[in-house]
């Protein structure tokens, strides 16, 4: 006779709790939780670039950054874990002072037209990012790829350094702007360690010259690039971006206001992942994924992120066939 | 892990090279010849492949000494035989400024022209060089790489080290058997010899020179100049490995209490406790330990870790094997500047000649531990003297500091325990451990204990290395160099400290006393300017300083440091965006905003010179305190 066993599931000790002070406030959090997870349970808003759930915090857009007492500098809230006793002032002078300049430190270098909410922030931290002076022309095609590493030419007091360069456009999927780029490292560690294990990206270059790169700045086509798209999924700024979207937005008909989106599972694998359709005037503009999906977490394959065109081709219906052509 | 490598292949001379670091590939899987093995059937990488990407630093400057730069396919065999994806190697060789990924020529003169070298003779040399061979990257010359690999080219460098000696530059040569010198006092023409192919002679380092030399008074320069640096015999006799032998007697906590008892602090800069360091590795109990001696000394004006290395070599494997022996360490790294060749020789001949005596290896002089020391040459990175850097150096990444905490203690190389120690810093440890860590804290200050190294340079006559009791004044130690008459400002601490006036210079030279003085001593850097000095562009050279060495990781430091600059440059051209009182204040924001929200020290105290060039000195009509 078969007997069904039933298999506990071992359990967790709780963790402990940790209690600190945030703007005045006490409370209390599981040890781990980060000052930005203690922050947002308390409804304090703190503004973040290079921080996203899905991917290991690499604190460098110090956006996130907070006052703790006792300490010498300010600390990213986005990596750093809560102590027992923490006193963490989220608005203090200095604090406000930091975010408003790295702001316009951003604002000043780099084209942050297409990042969402950015408008609002400038304007929340009254930042001035023409006090640096008018912008630098943008850099010939490959000049920025060129630089080396420990050396520039001397500044220009006429203009401010700018990233701003041409577009690469090398393949049909996406577009790499990276005059848009806040080298926010999440491209890296989606297509790298994080996500999709292809490495075809690193930062390259050191100091103002550092940017995303393929080994010798190959186009993708000859980079280990399998246009999954994942580094779009992460991309806060709108410097990688699906050719669909980047040519619509060139010719002006793209309109976010005018979109719906619709969840639905991409049919090409048994794999199952949830597809979000962004739709625009009855037809497919973009696909993604949900970040909060505990399959997909925000990453899809070619196929899915891509492979949708099929559904509007002008030959679907038309020859009243399957779809094949 | 799934590679795709580039579509390129080495030539015999770059896989010869990459070979020679990393042994022949043992199968196709990483590098050799198919089908010669039954290497078919099975695959080879995972983890013992991933652990092989410390060497990627260390075969990338194979191919630099051996070609010149890293050529397409030298990159792809390195890729290929530590499985490496190209785009990441790809990124660590465009990190460093010593490492080409262009074509370079193979000699290649670096003509330092950082604040110590500017106005002793420097910008001769590089106008002599102007229009005789075209310059390589961006230089105000406008010149841009040029392809010629027989004929040399030259390149403006960062501090050299050898600010005692200036001007100064270190010419480096690839080849079958690379050359790599450090030339000092350099003039207009045998900077145009060596670009002629002239052979660069002795290295300036060979000689130490040392004002103090043979000053009973000397503790950590006793035997510089004086006992053979390249034997170990005469280290033996002059009382060379005593202080090991005791420190084996006493047993690793004794050790330990005596460096806590002694309130010895890092030299590097950060004057954190040592023994306290060393009492928290110790008592980690995830293993195994590391010790790092970081020997990565680029700060601009420093050179005194470079007269150690050079001068009394043994005495800095004898104090890494006592700190090893305290700390629980296995294995030891020395991070050395690239810009130090004949320190590395000499420190290698060291740790060679220890370890065939038996003081290196298993069962160091029968006290049952086992030590061994290995050198990791830096590649033109003045980050990598940030400790989490280096340790990203040493693991074969772009030198990018890591968040703190978790600090080395817990976290450091290769994500072990660490103990990192300045060179200085460990010279210490042998008075400690021979005389008593009470009888070490009687000289000095009650907070700042022991004698520390200080690097005069500039506008003195006797520029050198001077080892002094902490709190002896500032004032009593430029006149032992004999700074000229007609001082005008005092660059204390490197170019990461700040600008003193003529009449500031009497503080004592202590941890408190510089703090008093709203001053640090930094690394020890004294670098005098009279009043012949254009002290604004030194400014402008320190803040350009930063902008190049700036890793880019985070944005107050990437763009801050390009603001701070171009603020600069505007105020010196009298072309200031709303007067100069607003472009002050402008670099006043930029600077708090370096200060408080970049991730390592770099970002932190790229403001300090300006600001106290500003505050103090009274430059762009700041208001001198």
């Amino acid at each position: 006779m078969t007997t069904l066993v039933r298999i506990e599931r071992p359990v967790r000790a709780p963790k402990a709790q940790v209690a600190l002070t945030i703007d005045g406030q006490s409370v209390t959090a599981d040890e781990g939780t980060t000052i930005l997870a203690a922050c947002r349970s308390l409804g304090i808003e703190i503004p973040t670039l290079c921080f996203l759930e899905t991917l290991r915090p690499v604190n460098v857009c110090r956006l996130c950054v907070v006052e703790v007492e006792g300490a010498r500098v300010l600390a990213p809230s986005c990596s750093r874990a809560i102590e027992a006793g923490m006193v963490v002032r989220t608005k203090s002078p200095r604090v406000v002072l930091a975010r408003r300049l790295v702001l316009e430190f951003l604002a000043s270098s780099v084209d942050l037209s297409t990042t969402p909410g950015m408008a609002e922030l400038l304007a929340e931290y009254g930042c001035q990012p023409e006090r640096f002076g008018p912008p630098a022309p943008q850099a010939l095609a490959g000049e920025r790829d060129a630089a080396i590493a420990g050396h520039h030419a001397p500044p220009d007091p006429a203009f401010a350094a700018t990233v701003a360069q041409p577009v690469k456009v090398d393949n049909d999927l996406y577009v790499r702007d990276y005059a848009k780029c806040v080298l926010c490292y999440k491209c890296v560690e989606a297509c790298g360690p994080d996500h999709q294990n292809t490495f075809a990206i690193a930062v390259a270059g050191r100091g103002f010259n550092a940017r995303i790169s393929t080994e010798l700045a190959v186009p993708l086509p000859d980079s280990a690039c399998v246009y999954c798209g994942n580094c779009i999924a992460v991309c806060p700024t709108g410097a990688l971006m699906a050719s669909a979207e980047f040519e619509m937005r060139a010719a002006g008909t793209w309109d976010e206001s005018a979109q719906t989106t619709t969840d639905t599972i991409c049919p090409y694998c048994g794999v199952g992942c949830t597809l979000s359709l962004h739709v625009q005037d009855n037809t497919i503009v973009k696909a993604t994924s949900p970040l909060e999906n505990g399959i997909t977490l925000g990453n899809l394959c070619i196929k899915g992120r891509f492979g949708w065109q099929f559904v509007q081709g002008p030959r679907r219906g038309a020859s009243g066939g399957d779809g094949r052509g | 892990m799934d590679i795709k490598l580039l579509d390129a292949a080495p030539s015999n001379d770059e896989r010869a090279a990459v070979d020679a670091v990393l042994g022949a590939p043992t199968s196709a899987w990483d590098g050799g010849a198919r089908g010669t093995g039954d290497d078919s059937h099975v695959a080879f990488g995972g983890r013992a492949m991933r652990e092989q990407r410390h060497r990627l630093v260390p075969a990338l400057q194979a191919l630099q000494a051996r070609v010149g730069w890293i050529s397409e396919g030298g990159l792809s065999y390195v890729c290929e035989r530590l499985h490496v994806p190209p785009a990441e190697a790809w990124g660590v060789a465009t990190f460093y400024a010593l490492l080409a990924t262009s074509p370079r020529p193979r000699r290649v003169v670096h003509v330092c022209d950082d604040v110590g070298c500017r106005s002793k003779g420097a910008k001769a040399v590089l106008s002599a060089m102007v229009g005789v061979s075209p310059a390589i990257a961006h230089e105000p010359s406008g010149d841009h790489v040029h392809l010629d690999a027989d004929r040399a080219g030259w390149m403006h460098s960062p501090c050299l080290g050898l600010c005692d000696q200036a001007p100064a530059a270190l010419v480096t040569e690839a080849g079958a058997v690379p050359t790599e010198r450090l030339l000092g006092h350099v003039t207009p023409e045998s900077a145009r010899a060596l670009l002629d192919g002239a052979a660069p002679g002795d290295d300036a380092t060979a000689v130490t020179l040392l004002p103090q030399r043979g000053d009973p008074s000397l503790v950590l320069l006793k035997r510089v100049g004086v006992v053979d640096p390249t034997s170990l015999s005469a280290y033996r006799a002059a009382g060379g490995y005593e202080a090991l032998t005791k420190a084996i007697a006493m047993g690793p906590e004794a050790v330990i209490r005596e460096v806590t008892a002694s309130k010895l602090v890092g030299r590097g800069g950060a004057a954190f406790p040592t023994g306290r360091k060393w009492e928290a590795v110790r008592t980690q109990r995830a293993t195994p330990h590391y010790l790092v001696c970081n020997a990565d000394e680029s700060e601009p004006g420093t050179f005194k870790d470079r007269v150690l290395l050079t001068g009394d070599p043994f005495a800095i494997v004898e104090s890494m094997t006592i700190a090893a022996y305290a700390t629980g360490c296995t294995k030891g790294f020395v991070y050395l500047r690239a810009e130090y060749p004949l320190a590395a020789t000499r420190l290698q001949h060291a740790i060679d000649a220890a370890r065939t005596a038996g003081l290196l290896g298993a069962d160091i002089l029968g006290g049952g531990f086992s030590f061994d020391i290995e050198i990791r040459r830096g590649a033109g990175a003045y980050i990598c003297g940030e400790e989490t850097a280096l340790f990203e150096s040493i693991e074969g990444k772009r030198g990018e500091p890591r968040s703190k905490p978790p600090f080395p203690v817990e976290v450091g190389v290769f994500g072990k325990p660490t103990v990192v120690n300045n060179v200085e810093t460990l010279a210490n440890v042998l008075p400690i451990v021979l005389h008593g860590g009470d009888a070490f804290a009687k000289t000095g200050t009650a907070g700042s204990t022991g004698t520390r190294l200080f690097c005069l340079s500039g506008a003195v006559a006797k520029p050198g290395v001077y080892e002094l009791p902490f709190g002896a004044s500032l004032r009593s130690l430029l006149a032992a160099a004999g700074a000229s008459p007609r001082l005008r400002a005092v660059l204390l601490g490197g170019a990461a400290g700040t600008f003193l006036r003529a009449d500031e210079i009497d503080l004592p030279l202590s941890l408190e006393g510089a703090r008093a003085a709203n001053t640090t001593l930094g690394s020890g850097v004294v670098m005098a300017f009279d009043d012949e000095e254009d002290l604004v562009d030194i400014v402008l050279r320190v803040a350009a300083f930063f902008r190049d060495e700036s890793c880019g990781q985070c944005v107050p430091c990437r763009v801050g440091t390009v603001r701070q600059e171009e603020a600069l440059h505007r105020l010196a051209r009298g072309k200031s965006r709303g007067g100069a009182s607003t472009e002050i204040a402008l670099l006043e924001e930029v600077g708090v905003a370096m200060r408080d929200a970049s991730i390592c020290g770099l970002g932190q105290t790229a403001y300090a010179a300006v600001e106290s060039a500003v505050k103090r000195l009274g430059l762009f009509g700041g208001g001198a305190a």
